[in-house]
């Protein structure tokens, strides 16, 4: 991995960053340069939700190069509470509990490593709620 | 635009050819396929290619082709639309024969999977995906899938048995099949009792691993069967962007414009060779080319009418699932599958008085969807 190719994704991995269309008010992420409902170009910065709801999920028991020491591991489509949808790892739970509604968070957890010299990659995970009482 | 005929049709057994390079198996099948259509000479060359890159660490493959059938001075490119490489490559041909500018041109589509650990496979399917945002999240193209698969579960209440039906239909259609690299019969209950590739999807709901070369050659001038139509479609990149993920847009947009283009309607296609890269794909598949009601694919093919001697017959020679899926090459397969039922020299496979079959193959979860009919004359 190289260094400007990941450092340039930073904010938006870090901080959950998307874009808000002036035009038709959709929330757009990854970012780009227009809008893919309305292809107005006319978008701004905004924070997504960090928390939502899961749409649809599994289990990955044969993961690709760099996330063997993951495996098994959660992968969710996730409707963010303000209608953004996502797709992400989730954490801190057993297969057995994963359910389509489930409540989730947004985590900043490590993504991958590049060998033992390479760069550390970090990023979004959620995982699921627990309540205040 | 002028009609354009496909005359030579040739394919290599699917399978794991350790002795075979990426070079000898294009060779393989573009020779015998130049042999069989007997054109005075071929004016350009396209390779359908998916993986060379990162699993030979090859480009460059239309010179490289070329200069492996002796077929200097031509132009020559490699055609990728990840796994729809295929479809793309014959669809461009295709045109470039219409348009009239070549007379006579050459598809080749080539795969060589067993070079590498499966892991290092995984990852070069996940090229088809973003990388910085889904591939990032470490899925795999089965777990996309399999996200669809709970989906289309969940809200049209299909048991498992019947969208695993599709694979078991594939194996038996694929017995007696010279050119299938898993031609034997699998149940559903063995399908359902083995390990989960990525939850709901078993290993054996998707299509395996495997090398493999198809070729074509395409020609203006009169022969048996015509491509009646070729299109190319494409839809948002991302799942997270579609209005609703269990519609495949590209494959309704594309299959659209092909039957209006063939002056045909879903009605009067004999045969369908789908892209069950996954059980789910294949069943969204059937449903968004025109075939039945979203939500009542699954039931459909349970219920038996995609048998080969079927109200539909699908995957006649065994599709993704039993046939094989050397990625880049299984467009052309498919289109050379219909051309050999068309002109009745499917042998064991053989569908009965089949006029008209489309070939439908997918990029990613179908961000590109790449449709073909063919018609005997």
């Amino acid at each position: 991995m190289s260094v400007p190719r990941y450092w340039r994704e930073i904010k938006y991995r870090y901080r959950l960053i998307g874009e808000l269309c002036t035009e038709c008010g959709a929330i757009i992420f990854p970012r780009r340069r227009l809008c893919p409902h309305c292809g107005c170009r006319e978008l701004e910065e905004c924070k997504l939700s960090e928390t939502g709801t899961v749409l649809s999920w599994t289990v990955i028991q044969h993961p690709p190069k760099g996330y063997e020491k993951y495996a098994p591991y959660v992968v969710a489509l996730i409707k963010l509470d303000d209608g953004a949808q996502i797709l992400s790892q989730v954490v801190d739970v057993e297969p057995e509990e994963m359910r389509v509604g489930l409540r989730v968070e947004a985590t900043f957890r490590r993504v991958r490593e590049d060998g033992s010299s390479g760069i550390i990659e970090y990023g979004y995970k959620f995982r699921p709620i627990i309540e205040e009482p | 635009m002028r009609p354009v005929y496909i005359a030579g049709v040739a394919l290599t057994p699917i399978g794991e050819h350790w002795e075979l390079s990426l070079r000898d198996l294009a060779c393989e099948a573009a020779l015998k396929a130049l042999e069989k259509a007997e054109v005075e000479r071929i004016d350009a060359l396209y390779v359908a290619n998916m993986g060379a890159a990162p699993l030979q660490s090859q480009l460059h493959l239309g010179a490289l082709m070329a200069d492996a059938l002796g077929l200097y001075g031509l132009p020559a490119m490699r055609v990728e639309a990840a796994q729809a490489s295929g479809g793309v490559a014959v669809h461009e041909a295709n045109l470039a024969v219409a348009s009239g500018l070549y007379d006579s041109v050459l598809v080749v589509g080539v795969e060589k999977m067993s070079d590498a650990l499966p892991l290092e496979v995984r990852s070069a399917l996940a090229m088809a995906e973003d990388q910085e945002y889904t591939a990032y999240t470490g899925v795999t193209d089965v777990g996309l899938c399999a996200l669809l698969h709970r989906l289309y579960m969940e809200r049209y209440e299909a048991k498992p048995e019947e969208v695993a039906a599709l694979a078991a239909i594939s194996h038996e259609h694929a017995v007696g099949c010279p050119h299938a690299q898993y031609p034997f019969r699998v149940s559903v209950e063995k399908i359902l009792s083995s390990p989960m590739e990525a939850d709901p999807i078993h290993m054996l709901e998707c299509s395996g691993i495997g090398d493999g070369a198809a070729a074509l050659v395409l020609t203006a001038d009169r022969g048996d069967v015509e491509i009646a139509a070729s299109t190319v479609a494409v839809d948002h990149f991302f799942l997270t962007e579609r209005s609703d993920p269990l519609i495949l847009e590209a494959v309704r947009t594309a299959s659209k414009r092909a039957y209006e283009r063939a002056g045909i309607s879903p009605r009067d296609i004999d045969l369908v060779e789908l892209h069950d890269s996954t059980t789910i794909i294949g069943i969204l598949s059937l449903e968004d080319l025109g075939f039945v009601e979203k939500g009542f694919g699954a039931r459909y093919v349970s219920e038996g009418n995609v048998r080969r001697d079927g109200e539909l017959p699908v995957n006649t020679f065994g599709g993704l699932k039993a046939r094989g899926n050397p990625v880049g090459a299984t467009g052309v397969y498919q289109v050379a599958e219909i051309a050999l039922q068309l002109l009745g020299e499917a042998g064991r496979c053989q569908v009965e008085d089949a006029e008209v079959g489309v070939a439908e193959n997918l990029g990613g979860v179908a961000s590109t969807a790449s449709i073909t009919i063919l018609r005997r004359h």
